[in-house]
């Protein structure tokens, strides 16, 4: 376990195959990310936002990196904890935070929240907030798409205690029964809300589990955008190619607590010198780092990145606070949808 | 136009839906066994593929999310549950993901899923294998819920459920398997959300579900020599419920029984009560009667199990009590089971 709390710093390596725009796509989309929800989280404290947000800050580099793997039309599904899948896969910034907002123009009508998002014109058909929720349901679009011929594939979020849930284990079977084009992203936090994995698991082996199951599996730096991106590329293509689904753990970490802009080591739940070594890993200080570090970008062009983040949340949060709630009178809307393909 | 048994008509739905729609697949446990599903998927995987008609691994939570998750992504799966009893696996995925997610999202995505729950029971198989918990989902918001009652019906209302837009819950009877008579050749729809009369009558309303729609028409023709002229109504559809059809029916006889193969605490029967009460209270001419299964779990042993299940015997009882014969009524509701006088 303690080298899981206290892994090295990440060691980037860049492959012939990304240039230059790849590589400011990735600190962006980890900017932008960032820059989301520590504005959402501020709004939280100040109590503008009541939906239960849980935050992915320090996580930015799994979303960023697998998302750049994906093509547009690939299917994405998440947890209650994704609005950087969200961000990253494409989904309008602004949408995403009317929606957190509970506003009519959230990206969910605001029947969703925070733990609720959706952005089909981008491939994302929905996050559930409950554990393990979507993993089958994913399955099922990987399996959509087999049956159809065509070459989407699907992937899907989700924590390090899902594989605690069985139907992780029954879709993970399913999945490599059929061959099916699915990618399982376990973004590997070590806690599952207030519990570590120690105190959840004997072992810190869930590649293995997923490898017994039949899937390609692989563990990653989920702080490290690149190893991230190239694990995911490898996993597309096999799923692309038919070879089934795979396994990506991504070992990562939360900087705030479970749900909220807290730390939850205010409520002793886990120490503070962990949080600062997790800190000090974050994936974008050590990615762009290293770009500074090699020339790659100047340190004004990473300053400028940053603003310009900034400034979209900033214009999202204006769009979002401006915008109209949902009409009470709308309230029993979408519980069906009219019509048919009657004959 | 030929005559046909309900597991012929549901098979010949799977086949003409298949044929004519390749977003259509079905997914479920046993569609290869030997005994396929009650021969209503006999063939299916000759003509279309394991590709199309795939059998699954004992996963029930998983093969019904994946179901849910295909229909997100434009397909129309007919996902089947050989028992209804194991469905229970699968509630989160139903509840929580299936019927919540259109409204969830906005209305961006939309789950045209049908679920296919069969109710398999009788034969001493006790109470994990006799289960048609139809409340269960008529509760959730979301769900559409259909229980076919002749093989007209049961061809019919397949149909209209996997060309709905919404999930569908679609429920159907092995008791009914052998019950036969003219279906049409052609592909065709029953309306979901429309009731049908099976029997007109005067004298009392006799709403009645699944097997119990054939044993009230039983009961009707028994009470006729008795001079009770029972009219009797198969919803079809329990959710949306065809309200008018009931209500017009009651607004004529004035009298109600709801016949249902269920346990009786929230359940269907009482759904209906609440509609026709909201809406008739105080011009009732006598009280309403339920025909369901009494609170009880399933049994094995034959005497129990006959005990347990009501049929023609119960509902010409209550009709009899709807009208008023027999002993002085003391309660403006009855239940009357088989065991429960």
């Amino acid at each position: 376990m303690s080298n899981a709390l206290f892994p090295p710093p990440p060691e980037f390596e860049v492959g012939n195959d990304l240039n230059i725009g790849d590589l400011k796509w990735f600190l962006l989309t980890m900017m932008r990310i960032r820059e989301f929800e520590e504005r959402v989280g501020e709004l939280v404290a100040q109590n503008k936002i009541v939906t239960p947000c849980h935050l992915c800050t320090g996580q930015e580099a799994v979303a960023a990196g697998v998302c750049r793997a994906l093509a547009r039309d690939d299917y994405v599904f998440g947890n209650h904890r994704s609005h950087g899948h969200y961000l990253a896969k494409g989904g309008d910034l602004r949408a995403a935070m009317a929606e957190v907002f509970g506003k009519s123009t959230g990206c969910s009508g605001g029947r969703g929240g925070s733990m609720h998002l959706t952005a089909p014109e981008v491939g994302i058909l929905g996050t559930s907030s409950i554990v393990s929720g979507s993993i089958a349901i994913a399955v099922g679009s990987a399996l959509a798409e087999s049956i159809r011929g065509g070459k989407r594939v699907t992937a899907v979020f989700h924590g390090d205690s899902v594989p605690e849930e069985g139907i992780w284990h029954e879709s993970a079977n399913l999945a490599a029964l059929k061959r099916l084009p699915v990618i399982f992203i376990c973004e590997h936090n070590l806690y599952c809300a207030h519990m570590p994995l120690d105190r959840r698991r004997v072992r810190d082996n869930l590649s293995a589990v997923a490898g017994g199951h039949g899937l390609s599996s692989v563990t990653v730096d989920g702080n490290n955008v690149l190893a991230v991106y190239y694990a995911a590329q490898d996993a597309v293509k096999k799923a692309r190619e038919g070879c089934g689904p795979v396994f990506i753990e991504c070992r990562t970490y939360r900087w705030h607590g479970h749900v909220g802009p807290n730390d939850d080591a205010d409520m002793g739940l886990r120490s503070r010198a962990e949080i600062d070594v997790w800190r000090e890993r974050c994936p974008i200080k050590c990615f762009s780092g290293f770009l500074i570090e090699t020339g790659l970008l100047s340190g004004q062009a990473v300053a400028e990145m940053r603003a310009l983040a900034g400034a979209e949340v900033d214009e999202a949060v204006g769009f979002a606070a401006g915008s109209p709630y949902p009409d009470p009178q709308d309230l029993t809307k979408y519980v069906f949808k009219e019509g048919g393909q009657w004959l | 136009m030929a005559v046909k048994s309900y597991a012929q008509a549901i098979n010949e739905a799977h086949e003409q839906l298949l044929s004519s729609d390749q977003n259509v697949f079905v997914i479920g446990q046993g569609v290869e066994s030997p005994w396929c599903v009650g021969t209503t998927t006999l063939g299916l995987v000759d003509k279309f593929g394991p590709g199309r008609v795939i059998d699954t691994p004992v996963s029930e939570a998983a093969v019904t999310g994946a179901a849910i998750g295909a229909a997100m992504a434009g397909m129309r799966p007919i996902v089947f549950h050989p028992r209804m009893d194991f469905m229970y696996l699968a509630m989160d995925q139903i509840i929580n993901h299936c019927a919540h997610w259109f409204y969830m999202f906005g209305g961006k995505v939309n789950v045209p899923v049908t679920i296919r729950g069969i109710i398999n029971r009788g034969n001493e198989q006790a109470a994990q294998h006799s289960q048609s918990p139809f409340a269960m989902y008529l509760h959730v918001p979301g769900l559409k819920v259909v229980c076919p009652a002749t093989p007209y019906d049961a061809k019919g209302l397949l149909v209209a459920a996997v060309r709905d837009d919404n999930p569908v819950l679609y429920i159907d009877d092995r008791w009914l398997y052998n019950l036969a008579e003219e279906v049409p050749d052609q592909l065709y729809q029953v309306a979901i959300g429309k009731g049908s009369v099976l029997r007109e009558g005067s004298a009392v309303t006799v709403v009645a579900v699944s097997y119990l729609a054939g044993e009230a028409l039983k009961a009707a023709a028994l009470l006729e020599y008795e001079g009770i002229d029972v009219e009797v109504i198969d919803p079809r559809t329990m959710k949306p419920l065809d309200s008018n059809l009931i209500l017009n029916s009651v607004r004529k006889t004035g009298r109600l029984v709801v016949a249902v193969p269920e346990w009786p605490v929230c359940g269907f029967a009482e759904h209906v009560v609440a509609v026709v009460t909201a809406e008739r209270f105080g011009r009732l001419k006598g009280p309403v009667q339920l025909v369901t299964l009494p609170d009880t779990p399933a049994p094995a042993s034959t005497p129990l199990e006959r005990a347990y299940f009501p049929g023609c015997r119960e509902i010409v009882r209550a009709v009899k009590k709807a009208c008023g014969k027999g002993k002085k009524q003391r309660y403006a509701v009855t239940y009357i089971h088989t065991v429960v006088d």
